[in-house]
């Protein structure tokens, strides 16, 4: 029997025990003096919320697959725990083993979004490991962060040892190798660290110096030793069928954000949003071969007993082989009680036709991300969808029977005036229309459009990477502008209208631009009590101003800001294979409203081509 | 066909709360492919329903779980195949076939039996088992139970149904179900209250060790384990 980190006694005291006994279906359990490497793969969040990530499922399975590395998981311990943890000067522990984060040989972290900051220090100060990558010794685990966040890994550069710059699956058992090597020498830690910046995307942030201008920016960014090269590589999987995937997920206890089997069908995607980090990121475009997806989906439900099975990819509907692998999953879990989820579907007949087969269509809704509400700004951030394909797409649902519409939008994009955000209303207000456009007897008695806007924060390595982002106040004007516009509207009673919080998506956009030195300011938020940024109960503005005061910085610097063309940004040492002509490129056809193609359509020339693989090596039609 | 389904609960897994052992056993009957009826309607769910919730933190060695099928393998082949997929500290003991037209396990359940001990260093002062004596020799305990309306004084005697004190534990069998249903957890506190000794509930060790059926009346009752209502599958 497994024996506990925590007595009955405390874990009687927190809320939902369960997040930190582990013991799941499929924990992988191994012998701890038979393995030479141990693995902590941290998601920085709460449990339900780090057990539904693919990601470290993914790695997870592929460290676990070599004998000589037992790979096991920590979460964020929610807010009741962490007190109990800091009162009893606890360690943090690994959820397999219950042992002690601070023995491992690795501390694995992946940054999903910038609102985890906090817990990232969280994990490290829980853990006992010292916050400052430079106080470590031999006798600590090495920290490494990956993710989209490491992308821009500079607010962070002070607390990792490393980052790992693009898909885990590549050069992860090659750092292993190394590691063990390293180990049995017995040289310094800092010895390990040069050899692993020779790897392939790892970054050792401490190998490089940057200089700033009298005016904040960047002056240089450079390598302060021969081993750190001046561009860290992107890796990428070139054949993401051939690979790892986990055929026996960990299955918890607890209802988890995602309580379903997850089947990613491709990654990166073609259409090129302009704002989209991830579109850029992930590129190229690379999709499984059909029949692996259908084995891993069988193989998958057998091996957790989900009830539910979800499709997972940017555009679902650009996988070529949507429409074959729907029917199999129809085929296969219609009998069998477990319901299919189609998620980033485009609306139209064919998606309708299939949701309307594995979705009881009263009770679900439709979702449309026009994000912006004029053709004209929809033309600015390329975003193909257009008014014609949306109210047809309306029309059709309205038709097959539903009545529930979700729209979503962001606020505060490059160029946008007060007209397009009146838009916004007034396509909410044509969709509702068409509703009562149908013949009485074919539709439901009213229907229910729920509009959704965010605030637009630009992102590193998007062609909006230059863009000024708007102020809280500004942000906060144009929700206003877009409410008043709805209730000008016809059917303002069929519409409903929610806007994002304004202040965490000003600190967002400050730690998504921001540069090293906006790491002291994350130090002092968190020794301020700033954790859990993302959850709205725990988020504390004014600590964080306070911090970013405290530190001398500026917040505007990071996200008001006008940037000049030729600025050298703290995320440009990394090369992703999208160029920065390509993304400069972008910048000015948005500025003009021009429409770039998606990759299917004709090649632009990104760069990613060069990283093998993918749409930029097939047939193109 | 009605299946009754024994199973186990014991080490890390007194941490896992009576909503999530539904949702888990619904995984298990998936991952060992028992062929289990659904309920009719679009969004289809497995026929089965549990016994008794078991509060959280305590172990037992007797829950139940009943399910439809539409056909059966035998229990060994049935037993062997779900344990094959269950989490340490939960396994299936006996997976048995119920005769036609009998009722579900919850609507059945008369009583239940459980062992008491107090955690290392919890015991209640010395002597305990003497002031126990006394305790329960009384005809009446009146215990303030929280109701919908507020608190209401109820009387827990008549649903202790046996009571028998070891030398560091109690066994007990209570009442429970739906009609009178006396958690260990009420009448361990009902007796430190009355002892004026603090017995926190962080104190308990509680085992559950059986579940029964009533089979004879209110006033004379004749209690069979639930298990006993079926039959093993050759």
């Amino acid at each position: 029997m497994r024996k506990l980190a925590l007595s009955d006694e405390i874990l009687m005291s927190v809320e939902k025990p369960a997040r930190y006994i582990g013991g799941e279906v499929n924990a992988v359990m191994k012998e701890k003096e038979k393995v030479d490497i141990r693995f902590a793969m941290c998601f920085p969040d709460v449990y339900e919320i780090g057990m539904s990530h693919l990601g470290i499922q993914i790695l997870y399975d592929m460290f676990n697959q070599r004998e000589d590395i037992w790979c096991e998981r920590v979460y964020s311990p929610w807010t009741d725990m962490d007190q109990v943890l800091r009162e009893k000067n606890i360690p943090l522990f690994a959820l397999e083993s219950q042992e002690p984060v601070k023995k491992f040989d690795f501390l694995g972290i992946t940054i999903q979004y910038e609102m985890c900051y906090t817990n990232i220090l969280q994990i490290l100060d829980l853990s006992q490991i010292p916050l400052r990558a430079e106080e470590r010794t031999k006798e600590h685990p090495v920290v490494i962060g990956g993710g989209p966040c490491a992308y821009n890994p500079e607010p962070l550069a002070d607390f990792f040892d490393l980052f790992y710059i693009g898909e885990g699956e590549t050069q992860y058992f090659r750092l292993m190798d190394l590691y063990k090597e390293w180990k049995r020498s017995g040289l310094p830690r800092k010895d390990f660290l040069k050899q692993a910046a020779q790897i392939p995307g790892i970054y050792v942030p401490s190998l490089y110096d940057v200089v700033y201008k009298e005016d904040g920016t960047i002056a240089s960014m450079t390598p302060n030793c021969p081993e750190a090269p001046e561009k860290v590589k992107k890796q990428i999987v070139e054949d993401v069928t051939d690979t790892f995937y986990p055929r026996k997920p960990v299955v918890p206890f607890l209802k988890a954000t995602q309580d379903r089997v997850v089947l990613e069908i491709q990654r990166g995607c073609i259409r090129g949003c302009r704002f989209c980090q991830a579109g850029m990121l992930y590129r190229p475009t690379r999709e499984r071969d059909v029949s692996m997806l259908k084995s891993c989906a069988e193989e998958m439900l057998k091996n957790t007993g989900y009830e539910e099975i979800s499709l997972s990819s940017l555009s679902s509907s650009d996988y070529s082989k949507l429409g074959e692998l729907v029917e199999f999953l129809i085929e296969t879990c219609g009998a069998r009680g477990i319901n299919i989820s189609l998620p980033s579907l485009r609306i139209d007949a064919f998606s309708l036709d299939v949701m309307g087969k594995v979705q009881d269509v009263k009770k679900s809704s439709l979702t449309f991300a026009p994000e912006a509400g004029s053709q004209r700004l929809r033309n600015v951030i390329n975003k193909g969808l257009t008014e014609e394909v949306i109210l047809q797409g309306a029309s059709q649902a309205f038709e097959g029977g539903w009545n529930r519409v979700k729209l979503y939008f962001m606020l505060g994009l490059p160029t946008e005036n007060e007209e397009d955000m009146k838009n916004i209303a007034w396509l909410a207000e044509k969709i509702a229309e068409c509703f009562y456009d149908v013949p009485k007897e074919q539709r439901n008695k009213r229907c229910q459009i729920v509009l959704s806007t965010s605030f637009f924060v630009p992102k590193p390595f998007t062609p909006f990477q230059w863009a000024q982002m708007c102020t809280k106040e500004e942000f906060l004007h144009r929700a206003y502008v877009v409410n008043h516009e709805i209730k000008e509207q016809k059917n303002k009673k069929s519409i409903k209208y929610n806007w994002h919080e304004a202040d965490v998506t000003v600190l967002e956009g400050i730690l998504a631009r921001g540069d090293r030195r906006t790491g002291k300011a994350v130090r002092r938020a968190y020794e301020k009590g700033c954790l859990f940024d993302s959850w709205s109960e725990f988020f504390k503005n004014d600590l964080w101003m306070e911090a970013f005061r405290e530190c001398g910085i500026d917040t505007d610097f990071y996200t008001t800001r006008a940037r000049a063309l030729d600025e050298i940004f703290p995320w440009d040492f990394i090369d992703i294979g999208v160029n920065r002509a390509f993304l400069e490129r972008e910048w000015k056809r948005a500025q003009e409203g021009t429409v770039t193609p998606n990759c299917r359509q004709s090649c632009s020339g990104c760069g990613a081509s060069v990283l093998g693989g993918g749409i930029c090596h097939e047939h193109q039609d | 066909m009605n299946i009754r389904i024994k199973f186990r609960k014991y080490g890390p897994m007194k941490f896992i709360s009576h909503l999530d052992v539904m949702r888990y056993f619904q995984k298990v009957i998936r991952r060992a492919d028992i062929d289990i009826c659904f309920s009719e309607g679009f969004s289809p769910h497995m026929i089965m329903s549990f016994a008794a919730p078991l509060g959280l933190g305590l172990t037992s060695e007797a829950e139940y779980v009943d399910i439809r099928v539409n056909r059966t393998l035998p229990s060994e082949e049935a037993i062997r195949r779900m344990n094959e997929t269950m989490a340490e500290g939960m396994d299936v003991i006996s997976f048995r076939l119920l005769p036609e037209n009998s009722k579900n396990a919850m609507s059945i359940v008369a009583a239940a039996d459980y062992e008491v001990r107090f955690r290392k260093g919890y015991e209640p002062g010395d002597g305990w088992q003497e002031r126990w004596l006394e305790f329960i020799s009384q005809t009446e305990i009146p215990v303030l139970k929280e109701t919908k309306k507020g608190h209401q004084e109820v009387d827990i005697r008549p649903w202790i149904y046996d009571c028998s004190v070891k030398d560091k534990a109690l066994d007990l069998q209570l009442s429970a179900g739906s009609v009178h249903n006396l958690k260990p957890e009420l009448l361990m506190y009902a007796f430190g209250v009355w002892a004026n000794r603090e017995i926190p509930s962080s104190a308990l060790l509680i085992h559950r060790k059986e579940i029964y059926a009533n089979q004879g009346s209110e006033d004379d009752r004749v209690l069979i384990s639930l298990e006993n209502l079926g039959e093993d599958i050759e």
